[in-house]
Protein backbone atom coordinates (compact mmCIF):
# COMPACT_ATOMS: atom_id res chain seq x y z
CA UNK A 1 0.00 0.00 0.00
CA UNK A 2 1.22 3.52 -0.82
CA UNK A 3 -0.74 5.81 1.53
CA UNK A 4 0.58 9.03 -0.05
CA UNK A 5 -0.07 7.96 -3.64
CA UNK A 6 -2.42 10.19 -5.61
CA UNK A 7 -3.14 10.94 -9.28
CA UNK A 8 -5.12 14.00 -10.29
CA UNK A 9 -6.12 15.44 -13.65
CA UNK A 10 -7.34 19.01 -13.94
CA UNK A 11 -9.14 20.42 -16.98
CA UNK A 12 -7.52 17.91 -19.31
CA UNK A 13 -8.32 18.23 -22.98
CA UNK A 14 -7.08 16.59 -26.16
CA UNK A 15 -7.56 17.20 -29.84
CA UNK A 16 -6.22 15.47 -32.94
CA UNK A 17 -5.78 17.65 -36.05
CA UNK A 18 -7.87 20.36 -34.36
CA UNK A 19 -10.72 17.89 -33.84
CA UNK A 20 -11.56 17.88 -30.12
CA UNK A 21 -11.66 14.45 -28.50
CA UNK A 22 -12.59 15.59 -24.98
CA UNK A 23 -12.25 18.68 -22.80
CA UNK A 24 -12.55 19.77 -19.15
CA UNK A 25 -11.76 16.34 -17.75
CA UNK A 26 -10.92 16.51 -14.05
CA UNK A 27 -10.52 13.64 -11.61
CA UNK A 28 -8.48 12.44 -8.69
CA UNK A 29 -7.80 9.09 -7.07
CA UNK A 30 -5.75 8.13 -4.02
CA UNK A 31 -4.34 4.82 -2.85
CA UNK A 32 -7.07 2.25 -2.33
CA UNK A 33 -9.43 3.97 -4.76
CA UNK A 34 -10.77 2.92 -8.14
CA UNK A 35 -11.69 5.03 -11.12
CA UNK A 36 -13.97 4.06 -14.00
CA UNK A 37 -13.65 5.71 -17.43
CA UNK A 38 -16.70 5.28 -19.65
CA UNK A 39 -17.87 6.67 -22.98
CA UNK A 40 -19.09 5.49 -26.33
CA UNK A 41 -16.69 4.41 -29.10
CA UNK A 42 -14.51 7.35 -30.18
CA UNK A 43 -15.16 9.32 -26.99
CA UNK A 44 -11.45 9.21 -26.07
CA UNK A 45 -11.24 6.49 -23.39
CA UNK A 46 -8.01 5.07 -24.78
CA UNK A 47 -6.63 8.57 -25.37
CA UNK A 48 -7.27 9.47 -21.72
CA UNK A 49 -5.69 6.18 -20.62
CA UNK A 50 -2.54 7.00 -22.60
CA UNK A 51 -2.42 10.49 -21.08
CA UNK A 52 -2.76 9.06 -17.56
CA UNK A 53 0.11 6.62 -18.25
CA UNK A 54 2.27 9.48 -19.55
CA UNK A 55 2.74 8.18 -23.10
CA UNK A 56 0.64 10.94 -24.68
CA UNK A 57 0.73 14.65 -23.87
CA UNK A 58 -2.57 16.36 -23.12
CA UNK A 59 -3.57 19.29 -25.34
CA UNK A 60 -4.16 21.30 -22.16
CA UNK A 61 -4.67 20.91 -18.43
CA UNK A 62 -2.41 19.23 -15.92
CA UNK A 63 -1.85 15.70 -14.72
CA UNK A 64 -0.17 15.31 -11.33
CA UNK A 65 1.16 12.13 -9.79
CA UNK A 66 2.18 12.33 -6.14
CA UNK A 67 4.11 9.50 -4.56
CA UNK A 68 4.26 8.37 -0.98
CA UNK A 69 7.11 10.42 0.47
CA UNK A 70 7.93 7.78 3.12
CA UNK A 71 8.41 4.93 0.63
CA UNK A 72 10.92 4.45 -2.20
CA UNK A 73 10.51 7.06 -4.97
CA UNK A 74 9.98 5.51 -8.41
CA UNK A 75 10.56 6.86 -11.90
CA UNK A 76 7.26 8.28 -13.19
CA UNK A 77 6.95 5.65 -15.92
CA UNK A 78 7.48 2.83 -13.40
CA UNK A 79 4.42 3.88 -11.42
CA UNK A 80 2.05 2.56 -14.09
CA UNK A 81 1.08 -0.82 -15.44
CA UNK A 82 -1.12 -0.89 -18.52
CA UNK A 83 -3.19 -3.62 -20.15
CA UNK A 84 -5.00 -2.72 -23.36
CA UNK A 85 -5.92 -4.25 -26.71
CA UNK A 86 -3.52 -1.89 -28.56
CA UNK A 87 -0.51 -2.61 -26.32
CA UNK A 88 1.53 -5.35 -28.01
CA UNK A 89 4.26 -7.57 -26.58
CA UNK A 90 7.51 -8.25 -28.47
CA UNK A 91 6.21 -11.32 -30.27
CA UNK A 92 9.52 -12.84 -31.39
CA UNK A 93 10.32 -13.33 -27.69
CA UNK A 94 8.74 -15.69 -25.17
CA UNK A 95 6.58 -14.52 -22.26
CA UNK A 96 9.51 -14.91 -19.82
CA UNK A 97 11.80 -12.98 -22.15
CA UNK A 98 9.21 -10.23 -22.50
CA UNK A 99 9.07 -9.85 -18.72
CA UNK A 100 12.86 -9.82 -18.49
CA UNK A 101 13.10 -7.24 -21.32
CA UNK A 102 10.44 -5.06 -19.68
CA UNK A 103 12.26 -5.02 -16.34
CA UNK A 104 15.60 -4.35 -18.07
CA UNK A 105 14.22 -1.39 -20.02
CA UNK A 106 12.51 -0.07 -16.90
CA UNK A 107 15.94 -0.24 -15.24
CA UNK A 108 14.68 -2.61 -12.53
CA UNK A 109 16.16 -5.97 -11.44
CA UNK A 110 14.47 -9.04 -12.92
CA UNK A 111 13.37 -11.78 -10.52
CA UNK A 112 12.80 -15.06 -12.45
CA UNK A 113 10.87 -16.60 -9.53
CA UNK A 114 8.46 -13.64 -9.43
CA UNK A 115 8.03 -13.90 -13.22
CA UNK A 116 7.27 -17.63 -12.99
CA UNK A 117 4.76 -16.95 -10.21
CA UNK A 118 2.97 -14.33 -12.31
CA UNK A 119 2.91 -16.53 -15.41
CA UNK A 120 1.51 -19.37 -13.32
CA UNK A 121 -1.16 -17.04 -11.96
CA UNK A 122 -2.29 -16.01 -15.45
CA UNK A 123 -2.13 -19.67 -16.54
CA UNK A 124 0.44 -19.50 -19.32
CA UNK A 125 3.30 -21.04 -17.32
CA UNK A 126 3.44 -24.25 -19.44
CA UNK A 127 3.95 -22.10 -22.59
CA UNK A 128 6.26 -19.54 -20.95
CA UNK A 129 9.23 -20.33 -23.23
CA UNK A 130 7.25 -20.26 -26.51
CA UNK A 131 7.38 -17.12 -28.68
CA UNK A 132 4.41 -14.83 -28.00
CA UNK A 133 3.51 -14.89 -31.73
CA UNK A 134 2.43 -18.53 -31.28
CA UNK A 135 -0.10 -17.63 -28.54
CA UNK A 136 -3.85 -17.33 -29.06
CA UNK A 137 -5.41 -13.89 -28.56
CA UNK A 138 -6.64 -14.94 -25.10
CA UNK A 139 -3.15 -16.12 -24.09
CA UNK A 140 -1.67 -12.86 -25.34
CA UNK A 141 -4.14 -10.96 -23.17
CA UNK A 142 -3.11 -13.05 -20.16
CA UNK A 143 0.58 -12.42 -20.94
CA UNK A 144 -0.17 -8.69 -21.02
CA UNK A 145 -1.35 -8.92 -17.40
CA UNK A 146 1.96 -10.49 -16.37
CA UNK A 147 3.77 -7.77 -18.38
CA UNK A 148 1.79 -5.02 -16.59
CA UNK A 149 2.22 -6.49 -13.11
CA UNK A 150 5.86 -7.65 -13.12
CA UNK A 151 7.07 -4.36 -11.55
CA UNK A 152 4.16 -4.28 -9.05
CA UNK A 153 2.89 -0.88 -10.24
CA UNK A 154 1.16 1.38 -7.71
CA UNK A 155 -1.25 2.46 -10.48
CA UNK A 156 -2.80 -0.25 -12.68
CA UNK A 157 -4.63 0.99 -15.78
CA UNK A 158 -6.86 -1.46 -17.65
CA UNK A 159 -8.43 -0.59 -21.00
CA UNK A 160 -11.19 -3.07 -21.88
CA UNK A 161 -9.78 -5.53 -19.29
CA UNK A 162 -11.88 -8.57 -20.24
CA UNK A 163 -11.33 -8.54 -24.01
CA UNK A 164 -10.45 -11.96 -25.52
CA UNK A 165 -10.66 -13.71 -22.14
CA UNK A 166 -12.59 -16.89 -21.32
CA UNK A 167 -14.30 -17.63 -17.98
CA UNK A 168 -11.08 -18.61 -16.22
CA UNK A 169 -9.27 -15.56 -17.59
CA UNK A 170 -12.07 -13.29 -16.39
CA UNK A 171 -11.77 -14.79 -12.90
CA UNK A 172 -8.00 -14.15 -12.89
CA UNK A 173 -8.55 -10.52 -13.91
CA UNK A 174 -11.18 -10.00 -11.19
CA UNK A 175 -8.66 -11.29 -8.63
CA UNK A 176 -5.96 -8.97 -10.01
CA UNK A 177 -8.35 -6.01 -9.81
CA UNK A 178 -9.31 -6.85 -6.22
CA UNK A 179 -5.65 -7.06 -5.23
CA UNK A 180 -4.84 -3.74 -6.93
CA UNK A 181 -7.67 -2.04 -5.00
CA UNK A 182 -5.83 -3.01 -1.81
CA UNK A 183 -2.36 -2.14 -3.12
CA UNK A 184 -2.78 1.16 -4.94
CA UNK A 185 -4.95 2.82 -7.57
CA UNK A 186 -7.01 1.00 -10.21
CA UNK A 187 -8.20 2.79 -13.34
CA UNK A 188 -10.52 0.88 -15.69
CA UNK A 189 -11.74 2.10 -19.08
CA UNK A 190 -14.66 0.07 -20.36
CA UNK A 191 -18.23 0.11 -21.60
CA UNK A 192 -19.12 -2.79 -19.35
CA UNK A 193 -21.34 -1.23 -16.67
CA UNK A 194 -21.95 -4.45 -14.72
CA UNK A 195 -19.85 -3.47 -11.66
CA UNK A 196 -20.29 0.29 -11.89
CA UNK A 197 -21.32 0.65 -8.24
CA UNK A 198 -18.03 -0.84 -7.02
CA UNK A 199 -15.91 2.07 -8.34
CA UNK A 200 -15.09 5.11 -6.20
CA UNK A 201 -15.14 7.60 -9.07
CA UNK A 202 -16.32 7.77 -12.67
CA UNK A 203 -15.31 9.85 -15.68
CA UNK A 204 -18.05 9.83 -18.31
CA UNK A 205 -16.42 11.08 -21.52
CA UNK A 206 -19.81 11.35 -23.29
CA UNK A 207 -20.30 14.53 -21.27
CA UNK A 208 -16.86 15.97 -22.09
CA UNK A 209 -16.92 16.70 -25.80
CA UNK B 1 3.73 15.22 -14.05
CA UNK B 2 5.58 15.58 -10.77
CA UNK B 3 7.92 12.68 -10.14
CA UNK B 4 11.58 12.01 -9.51
CA UNK B 5 14.10 13.03 -12.19
CA UNK B 6 15.52 9.94 -13.87
CA UNK B 7 18.96 9.09 -12.55
CA UNK B 8 21.79 8.77 -15.04
CA UNK B 9 22.60 5.20 -14.01
CA UNK B 10 18.99 4.15 -14.59
CA UNK B 11 19.06 5.93 -17.95
CA UNK B 12 22.17 3.99 -18.99
CA UNK B 13 20.58 0.73 -17.84
CA UNK B 14 17.47 1.46 -19.93
CA UNK B 15 19.60 2.44 -22.94
CA UNK B 16 21.59 -0.80 -22.69
CA UNK B 17 18.40 -2.85 -22.37
CA UNK B 18 16.84 -1.23 -25.47
CA UNK B 19 20.05 -1.97 -27.41
CA UNK B 20 20.16 -5.59 -26.21
CA UNK B 21 16.46 -6.08 -27.03
CA UNK B 22 17.05 -4.90 -30.61
CA UNK B 23 20.25 -6.95 -30.94
CA UNK B 24 18.57 -10.15 -29.71
CA UNK B 25 15.59 -9.47 -31.95
CA UNK B 26 17.86 -8.98 -34.96
CA UNK B 27 19.88 -12.13 -34.20
CA UNK B 28 16.59 -14.02 -34.03
CA UNK B 29 14.82 -12.56 -37.08
CA UNK B 30 17.75 -11.21 -39.20
CA UNK B 31 15.41 -8.74 -40.95
CA UNK B 32 17.85 -5.84 -41.25
CA UNK B 33 21.07 -7.85 -41.74
CA UNK B 34 19.54 -9.92 -44.56
CA UNK B 35 18.24 -6.80 -46.35
CA UNK B 36 21.56 -4.98 -45.97
CA UNK B 37 23.84 -7.84 -47.05
CA UNK B 38 21.65 -8.71 -50.05
CA UNK B 39 21.66 -5.07 -51.09
CA UNK B 40 25.45 -4.80 -50.80
CA UNK B 41 26.08 -8.00 -52.77
CA UNK B 42 23.59 -7.02 -55.50
CA UNK B 43 24.94 -3.49 -55.89
CA UNK B 44 28.60 -4.53 -55.98
CA UNK B 45 27.72 -7.18 -58.58
CA UNK B 46 26.02 -4.55 -60.77
CA UNK B 47 29.04 -2.22 -60.48
CA UNK B 48 31.34 -5.14 -61.32
CA UNK B 49 29.34 -6.07 -64.44
CA UNK B 50 29.08 -2.42 -65.51
CA UNK B 51 32.81 -1.76 -65.28
CA UNK B 52 33.85 -5.09 -66.77
CA UNK B 53 37.60 -5.17 -67.26
CA UNK B 54 37.82 -1.39 -67.57
CA UNK B 55 39.06 0.61 -64.62
CA UNK B 56 37.71 3.88 -63.26
CA UNK B 57 39.37 6.89 -61.62
CA UNK B 58 39.97 6.87 -57.83
CA UNK B 59 37.41 9.69 -57.60
CA UNK B 60 34.71 7.61 -59.28
CA UNK B 61 35.54 4.44 -57.33
CA UNK B 62 35.51 6.31 -54.00
CA UNK B 63 32.14 7.81 -54.89
CA UNK B 64 30.70 4.45 -55.92
CA UNK B 65 31.77 2.83 -52.63
CA UNK B 66 29.78 5.40 -50.65
CA UNK B 67 26.80 5.13 -53.02
CA UNK B 68 26.66 1.44 -52.07
CA UNK B 69 26.98 2.30 -48.36
CA UNK B 70 24.33 5.06 -48.56
CA UNK B 71 21.65 2.97 -50.25
CA UNK B 72 22.45 -0.11 -48.15
CA UNK B 73 22.08 1.99 -45.00
CA UNK B 74 18.84 3.47 -46.29
CA UNK B 75 17.42 0.02 -47.01
CA UNK B 76 18.18 -1.45 -43.58
CA UNK B 77 18.60 1.14 -40.86
CA UNK B 78 14.99 2.34 -40.84
CA UNK B 79 13.88 -1.13 -39.69
CA UNK B 80 14.67 -0.38 -36.06
CA UNK B 81 11.77 2.09 -35.75
CA UNK B 82 9.55 0.91 -38.63
CA UNK B 83 9.40 -2.60 -37.11
CA UNK B 84 8.19 -1.20 -33.78
CA UNK B 85 5.49 0.80 -35.58
CA UNK B 86 4.40 -2.12 -37.79
CA UNK B 87 4.18 -4.57 -34.89
CA UNK B 88 2.44 -2.07 -32.62
CA UNK B 89 5.22 -2.12 -30.01
CA UNK B 90 5.92 1.63 -30.18
CA UNK B 91 3.47 2.21 -27.32
CA UNK B 92 5.08 -0.62 -25.35
CA UNK B 93 8.48 1.05 -25.61
CA UNK B 94 6.97 4.46 -24.79
CA UNK B 95 5.55 2.95 -21.64
CA UNK B 96 8.79 1.26 -20.58
CA UNK B 97 11.62 3.66 -21.43
CA UNK B 98 12.38 7.38 -21.33
CA UNK B 99 12.62 8.81 -24.90
CA UNK B 100 16.38 9.43 -24.59
CA UNK B 101 17.04 5.80 -23.69
CA UNK B 102 15.09 4.65 -26.76
CA UNK B 103 17.03 7.04 -29.01
CA UNK B 104 20.48 6.10 -27.72
CA UNK B 105 19.64 2.39 -27.52
CA UNK B 106 18.51 2.38 -31.16
CA UNK B 107 21.44 4.58 -32.19
CA UNK B 108 23.83 2.07 -30.62
CA UNK B 109 22.12 -0.80 -32.41
CA UNK B 110 22.23 1.02 -35.77
CA UNK B 111 25.89 1.84 -35.16
CA UNK B 112 26.78 -1.82 -34.61
CA UNK B 113 24.72 -2.81 -37.65
CA UNK B 114 26.13 -0.19 -40.02
CA UNK B 115 29.73 -0.73 -38.85
CA UNK B 116 29.41 -4.46 -39.50
CA UNK B 117 27.78 -3.96 -42.88
CA UNK B 118 30.34 -1.30 -43.87
CA UNK B 119 33.15 -3.70 -42.97
CA UNK B 120 31.61 -6.37 -45.24
CA UNK B 121 31.02 -3.77 -47.99
CA UNK B 122 34.63 -2.52 -47.86
CA UNK B 123 36.06 -6.05 -47.94
CA UNK B 124 33.87 -7.11 -50.90
CA UNK B 125 34.41 -3.82 -52.74
CA UNK B 126 38.21 -3.98 -52.31
CA UNK B 127 38.29 -7.63 -53.34
CA UNK B 128 36.13 -7.40 -56.46
CA UNK B 129 36.33 -3.87 -57.85
CA UNK B 130 39.29 -3.54 -60.17
CA UNK B 131 41.50 -0.50 -59.46
CA UNK B 132 40.19 0.30 -55.97
CA UNK B 133 43.43 0.47 -53.98
CA UNK B 134 43.89 2.03 -50.56
CA UNK B 135 47.35 3.52 -50.15
CA UNK B 136 46.85 5.24 -46.76
CA UNK B 137 45.05 2.70 -44.61
CA UNK B 138 44.88 4.96 -41.51
CA UNK B 139 42.85 7.60 -43.39
CA UNK B 140 40.53 4.93 -44.79
CA UNK B 141 39.90 3.20 -41.43
CA UNK B 142 39.12 6.51 -39.67
CA UNK B 143 36.89 7.56 -42.58
CA UNK B 144 34.90 4.32 -42.49
CA UNK B 145 34.52 4.54 -38.69
CA UNK B 146 33.44 8.19 -38.66
CA UNK B 147 31.24 7.62 -41.72
CA UNK B 148 29.53 4.69 -39.97
CA UNK B 149 28.83 6.78 -36.86
CA UNK B 150 27.53 9.65 -39.00
CA UNK B 151 25.26 7.37 -41.04
CA UNK B 152 23.92 5.66 -37.91
CA UNK B 153 23.21 9.02 -36.21
CA UNK B 154 21.39 10.51 -39.20
CA UNK B 155 19.56 7.29 -40.07
CA UNK B 156 18.28 6.79 -36.52
CA UNK B 157 16.52 10.12 -36.18
CA UNK B 158 15.19 10.06 -39.76
CA UNK B 159 13.84 6.53 -39.15
CA UNK B 160 12.03 7.79 -36.04
CA UNK B 161 10.39 10.53 -38.12
CA UNK B 162 9.39 8.41 -41.11
CA UNK B 163 8.13 5.50 -38.98
CA UNK B 164 5.05 7.63 -38.26
CA UNK B 165 4.41 8.38 -41.97
CA UNK B 166 2.26 6.27 -44.30
CA UNK B 167 4.74 6.51 -47.19
CA UNK B 168 7.71 5.39 -45.12
CA UNK B 169 9.38 3.28 -47.86
CA UNK B 170 9.79 6.09 -50.36
CA UNK B 171 10.19 8.88 -47.86
CA UNK B 172 13.31 7.51 -46.19
CA UNK B 173 15.96 7.97 -48.93
CA UNK B 174 14.35 11.23 -50.07
CA UNK B 175 14.42 12.75 -46.59
CA UNK B 176 17.85 11.30 -45.83
CA UNK B 177 19.69 12.61 -48.88
CA UNK B 178 19.88 16.33 -47.95
CA UNK B 179 20.72 15.46 -44.35
CA UNK B 180 23.56 13.05 -45.15
CA UNK B 181 24.88 15.07 -48.12
CA UNK B 182 27.60 16.90 -46.07
CA UNK B 183 28.63 13.53 -44.64
CA UNK B 184 28.75 11.91 -48.08
CA UNK B 185 30.88 14.70 -49.56
CA UNK B 186 33.39 14.44 -46.71
CA UNK B 187 33.72 10.65 -46.70
CA UNK B 188 34.05 10.54 -50.51
CA UNK B 189 36.80 13.15 -50.37
CA UNK B 190 38.63 11.39 -47.51
CA UNK B 191 38.37 8.02 -49.31
CA UNK B 192 39.84 9.60 -52.46
CA UNK B 193 42.77 10.91 -50.35
CA UNK B 194 43.28 7.41 -48.89
CA UNK B 195 43.38 5.87 -52.36
CA UNK B 196 45.76 8.54 -53.66
CA UNK B 197 48.21 7.94 -50.78
CA UNK B 198 47.86 11.31 -49.00
CA UNK B 199 49.45 11.82 -45.58
CA UNK B 200 47.18 11.38 -42.56
CA UNK B 201 47.44 15.09 -41.63
CA UNK B 202 46.09 16.12 -45.05
CA UNK B 203 42.74 14.53 -44.20
CA UNK B 204 42.47 16.34 -40.84
CA UNK B 205 40.05 18.91 -42.28
CA UNK B 206 37.68 16.18 -43.46
CA UNK B 207 37.86 14.43 -40.09
CA UNK B 208 37.07 17.69 -38.26
CA UNK B 209 34.05 18.15 -40.52
CA UNK B 210 32.89 14.56 -39.92
CA UNK B 211 33.28 14.87 -36.14
CA UNK B 212 31.38 18.20 -36.16
CA UNK B 213 28.63 16.62 -38.26
CA UNK B 214 28.31 13.68 -35.84
CA UNK B 215 28.18 15.94 -32.77
CA UNK B 216 25.59 18.29 -34.32
CA UNK B 217 23.35 15.46 -35.56
CA UNK B 218 23.46 13.47 -32.28
CA UNK B 219 22.93 16.49 -30.01
CA UNK B 220 20.09 17.98 -32.08
CA UNK B 221 18.46 14.55 -32.52
CA UNK B 222 18.60 13.85 -28.79
CA UNK B 223 16.96 17.23 -28.12
CA UNK B 224 14.22 16.74 -30.74
CA UNK B 225 13.57 13.06 -30.18
CA UNK B 226 11.07 13.41 -27.33
CA UNK B 227 8.76 15.47 -29.57
CA UNK B 228 9.06 12.98 -32.45
CA UNK B 229 8.58 10.00 -30.17
CA UNK B 230 5.83 11.03 -27.81
CA UNK B 231 3.07 12.44 -30.00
Amino acid sequence: MNPGLRIAGKDLRKEFDRRPVFRDVSFSASAGETLLVTGRNGSGKSTLVKIICGVLSPGGGTLTVTQDQDGPVREARNLFGLVSPYLQLFDEFSAVENLSIAMGIRGLPFDPAAADGLLERVAIYPRRHDPVRTYSSGMKQRAKYAFALIHTPPVLVLDEPMSNLDGDGTAVVRAVMAEQRRRGILVVATNDMSDIETYDGRIDLNERR
Amino acid sequence: MSAARPSFRLFLRSTGAVFLKDLRSELRTRYAVSALIMFVVTTISIILFSLGSEGASPDALSGMLWVVVFFAAMSGLSRTFVMEEERGTTLTLQLLAPPGAVFFGKLLFNLVLVTGVNAVTVVLYSAFINGFVIRTMSIFVVTVLLGSIGFAAAATVIAAIIARANTRGTLYPVLSFPIVLPLLLSVIDATRMASEGAFFGEAAGEFQLLISYIVVVIVSSAMLFEYIWKD
